[in-house]
């Protein structure tokens, strides 16, 4: 059966203008010399050069950095452990719990993650006295505890695809399970943590609503800025913001995609 | 071969004014540069049961999907009932197949699955449902007709995949490897059933397989494929009495191949010399061939004999060591290596190989066939 | 099962760290939020009295006080807004479909060495940021936007078409940012999908729609409703989109919770419109694990 293919291929190039023209709108308007962002005034770099002068802005973007790179890691270790559970052990007590723990935080509104552990931060530190005040440490937990979730995910499909008799190959020949785990298991696994290294960290760099909740005076990430200029009407620097995120983006998945296309390639031809 | 399959004496092939249900004429397929089907030309009478058999990659799946309108051929034209199908799509011909894999519907249970085509033609309810429980009793699976496919056992599968097929009463039943995903047990009983299923409803089937037993079994004739194209069309006695090629020879059972020329025919008997043997070989051929021609002869292992002594009036006869043997149960292979270092195989069944002195290892034996047991290929 | 770690203590751990980190920061706070949104706003740090008193020296009581529920049922606002947060979040989640399925159709049946790219590129826009995606169609969408001066220039509108600030730009926003969420699941079940099946419905007479209806729209529906709840859930409190691209009368939950929160410094309302909000989540997350686990069964 053929399908239809002017159809299929009028369907596609539909959507994915509907997915790229705003992001295209961005780039180009970031070069424009107006500050109406939308009338054209000429070529111009300025919005850049004023980026770069934004303290304010390079502040947020440098905590939302850290942030970033400390749930990524985190989440990694924490998504790993979850996702060894959930594929390894079949049964054990708690696995029902644990997959709707899991499952949940994916989807749950960022309204109800941001304002529950905001009080339970509230209540913990009266209790506890710790947290002291809220900053960079409870948006990285709040941050953990989501991404962990994502990571879980990616590290299960990978898992549950993996060959077991690799592992048993090894512990037939000798090596103990700690061993096997770190010489045989992580090396197969390792593109889907660094996948969700990757999401964690993005996920994590994105995130308006959580972080709002839970962060204190002194912490104010990127998204916040970003929110609050944006609530103030358009500003052509979020333009340059947004070029810069993309061009970022753009470069590392080239770089992925060809270290993937390269591993591939080197398959094919030791199978050859 | 396990069956030889009775027929009415009228071989509807053979009769001349015989109309055929499937005409394939000079029909290829090509996939790029390489050509699935080349330039095969077929006919197919009412009430066969047809088998296109070959090696994975002959093409014969391919012939069967253009048959049932998946694939359209490169050129050629293909009739159905005297109608030209070839560009028909496959909702709107006259000819229902069963699937490999089934392809049973798994949102469906077993009846739905088989009312499906029915559903598709618009038949009323009542007729419907008749139609459904006739094809339940046919195939034997009264029982199992509210359960889903992912609750059936392999078998059971089958039987649905089939009475699903035969639901519509097409014109032509097409079969891609019916016995394929069956275990060997079940296979065997299933080939009779189908037969008989077919003996019932008078249906022509054409049916796609790899497995040459199978074919042998259930066929009225057999289209040997090879590289896209036919070797021989034939019922299975004569493909396996008379193949016509070294190919169709080696495909179907084992055989000994002699490679030889052409010193002399007279009658109906050609007088092959066969330097490899270092002997000539009687065999029986009635076609004129010509003195010098390269030709192949054909022996089938189970038409050796083992001679007591030499006989010198008798044709055929050659000594050699018994090198290796391979017990099968009911028959015992025998490989015999000649003075020249070619190797020869025959059978012997073993009730005959323990009554008498049973042959070993290293022992020179004496072999012997009449010039009626093997045959001459050109091709 | 071959990862067996040889102290016992290895497994607990895998098992324990994950589930505490769980149960610590994302289950144990819905207590928090259920406990808060019984106790009364006050003016102090944090902004609520704790349900447990001391009167006097040992004395201890416990009050707890229903009226932020009260306000939840007699005011009309926030009912309009439960109504205007499924409404919303049922109209994406059917655009979304819409414009998913074929979509991930199409994939599904493009050749296998472009599937990957095609669904790098549907992937692609969501590695940006969240925000600067909707700030994009803030420049689209307003009066003197992009959209209106092509309209305009074009002839096909005099003035120019009040879309930012309505619903229509929130579904607008609320389709693009969840469009992924329903492509991804769409395609891995089309992707399973045995085209033999096709083949074996077009053998027994159906026609290619037909076809169509009766067996790939079918065998797809665990990813349709899996898509659909991936998009539902999170748009039913979805704050940043209706916050940026609606009008005051884009009434939602996760809105006017933020409103309650951060203006008003409301902490018990708020928690009382997140439990609202829990307790209306509840049934459509049991209805997404329960299409994820069938989808899971079909591919074994």
């Amino acid at each position: 059966m053929k399908p239809r293919l002017p159809l299929l291929i009028s369907i596609l190039l539909f959507g994915y203008a509907f997915l790229y023209i705003p992001i295209v709108s961005l780039i180009v308007y970031s070069f424009n010399e107006s500050r109406l962002v939308t009338v054209w005034g000429g070529f111009s770099t300025k919005w850049y050069g004023e980026l770069l002068q934004n303290e304010q802005l390079l502040g947020a973007a440098w905590l939302s950095i850290r942030i970033a790179a400390l749930t990524a890691s985190l989440a990694v270790v924490l998504g790993t452990l979850a996702a060894l559970a959930l594929v390894r052990f079949r049964r054990f007590r708690g696995r029902g719990s644990l997959e709707v723990m899991v499952t949940a935080p994916l989807v749950m509104p960022e309204v109800i993650i941001g304002l529950s552990l905001l009080l339970l931060f509230v209540a913990l530190e009266t209790l506890t006295g710790w947290p002291a005040g809220r900053g960079m440490d409870t948006i990285v937990i709040a941050h953990t505890t989501f991404a962990m979730a994502y990571v879980a995910v990616v590290v299960q499909s990978r898992l549950a695809h993996m060959d077991l008799s690799l592992e048993e190959a090894a512990l037939d020949l000798g090596a103990r399970p700690l061993k096997v785990f770190f010489t045989i298991t992580l090396p197969i696994i390792a593109p889907s943590l660094v996948a969700g290294w990757l999401l964690a960290f993005t996920l994590s760099l994105d995130d308006l609503v959580v972080a709002s909740f839970v962060s204190g005076p002194g912490a104010t990430t990127l998204p916040m800025v970003v929110y609050s200029s944006v609530r103030l009407g358009v500003s052509p620097e979020i333009n340059a913001l947004a070029t810069i995120i993309v061009g970022l983006v753009s470069v590392a998945v080239l770089i992925a995609g060809g270290l993937l296309w390269r591993q591939e390639r080197r398959n094919r031809l030791s199978a050859d | 071969m396990s069956r030889a399959r009775q027929f009415t004496p009228e071989e509807p092939w053979q009769a001349p004014e015989g109309e055929p249900i499937v005409r394939i004429e000079n029909v290829t397929k090509r996939f790029g540069t390489f050509y699935a089907v080349d330039d095969i030309s077929l006919s197919i009478h009412p009430g066969e049961f047809f088998s296109l058999l070959g090696s994975s990659g002959c093409g014969k799946t391919t012939l069967l999907r253009m048959l049932a309108g998946f694939e359209t051929p490169t050129s050629g034209r293909i009739f159905i009932d005297g109608q030209d199908v070839t560009e028909v799509p496959p909702y709107e011909r006259p000819v229902n197949m069963m699937f490999q894999s089934y392809a049973l519907f798994p949102h469906m249970n077993v009846a739905d699955n088989i009312a499906f085509g029915l559903k598709q033609d618009g038949m009323p309810r009542a007729k419907r449902n008749a139609r459904v429980a006739e094809m339940l009793s046919l195939v034997q699976i009264e029982a199992l007709a509210k359960r889903k496919p992912h609750q059936l056992s392999g078998g059971q599968r089958q039987r649905v995949a089939l009475a699903r097929a035969l639901a519509k009463h097409p014109k032509i039943l097409l079969l891609d490897e019916p016995l394929g995903a069956l275990d060997k047990k079940l296979r065997e009983q299933t080939q009779f059933e189908l037969v008989n299923i077919q003996e019932r409803l008078g249906i022509t089937f054409v049916v796609v397989t790899h497995d040459q037993e199978e074919a042998m079994t259930m066929s009225s004739r057999i289209a040997l494929m090879h590289e896209g194209r036919i070797e021989q069309v034939d019922p299975p006695r004569r493909l396996y009495e008379f193949p016509s090629t070294r190919y169709a020879a080696g495909f179907i059972g084992s055989v000994n191949l002699f490679d030889g020329y052409v010193i002399e025919q007279d009658d109906d008997q050609v007088l092959v010399q066969c330097d490899e043997a270092d002997l000539q070989l009687q065999v029986r051929h009635s076609q004129p061939l010509v003195p010098g021609m390269a030709v192949t002869v054909a022996l089938r292992p189970e038409k050796v004999r083992v001679l007591e002594q030499h006989d010198t009036d008798a044709p055929n006869q050659l000594r050699g060591i018994i090198k290796e043997i391979a017990y099968l149960g009911d028959v015992s292979i025998y490989h015999v290596e000649l003075a020249s270092g070619k190797r020869v195989q025959f059978t012997q069944s073993n009730i005959q190989a323990l009554a008498e002195q049973p042959l070993t290892w290293d022992e020179e034996v004496l072999l012997g066939w009449s010039a009626n047991s093997c045959g001459v290929l050109t091709e | 099962m071959s990862f067996k770690p040889a102290l016992p203590s290895a497994r607990h751990l895998i098992i324990a760290v994950p589930w505490f980190w769980l149960a610590l920061f994302f289950l144990l706070p819905f207590l928090f939020v259920l406990k808060i949104s019984l106790s009364e706003p006050t003016l102090a740090q944090p902004p609520y009295l704790d349900l447990i008193r001391e009167i006097e020296d040992g004395f201890v009581t416990i009050v707890v006080n229903f009226s932020n529920y009260q306000l939840l049922l007699a005011d009309s606002l926030y009912l309009s807004a439960l109504l205007g947060s499924l409404k919303v979040a049922g109209i994406s989640t059917l655009l979304c479909l819409l414009i998913g399925y074929p979509m991930a159709y199409a994939i599904a049946r493009s050749p296998s060495h472009w599937r990957l790219p095609l669904l790098m590129l549907i992937i692609l826009p969501f590695w940006t940021s969240f925000l600067i995606r909707i700030y994009a169609w803030i420049g689209i969408l307003k009066t003197n936007g992009l959209l209106n001066n092509l309209l305009m220039g074009m002839g096909l509108v005099d003035s120019p078409l009040a879309i930012m600030h309505t619903p229509i730009a929130v579904y607008i926003g609320v389709v693009y940012n969840y469009l992924p969420f329903v492509v991804l699941p769409l395609y891995a079940t089309l992707i399973r999908l045995d085209l033999t099946l096709l083949e074996a419905a077009a053998d027994l007479g159906c026609r290619p729609w037909k076809q169509f209806l009766l067996i790939t729209l079918p065998l797809s529906m665990p990813g349709v409703l899996a898509g659909a709840m991936l998009v539902f859930i999170p748009v039913m409190g979805e704050f940043v989109i209706p916050d940026l691209l609606g009008g005051p009368d884009t009434l939602m939950l996760g809105k006017l919770m933020w409103t309650e929160f951060f203006s008003n410094k409301d902490w018990p309302l708020a928690s009382s419109l997140a439990a609202l909000l829990l307790v209306a989540l509840i049934l459509p997350f049991v209805l997404l694990r329960h299409f994820e686990r069938r989808a899971e069964e079909a591919a074994t």
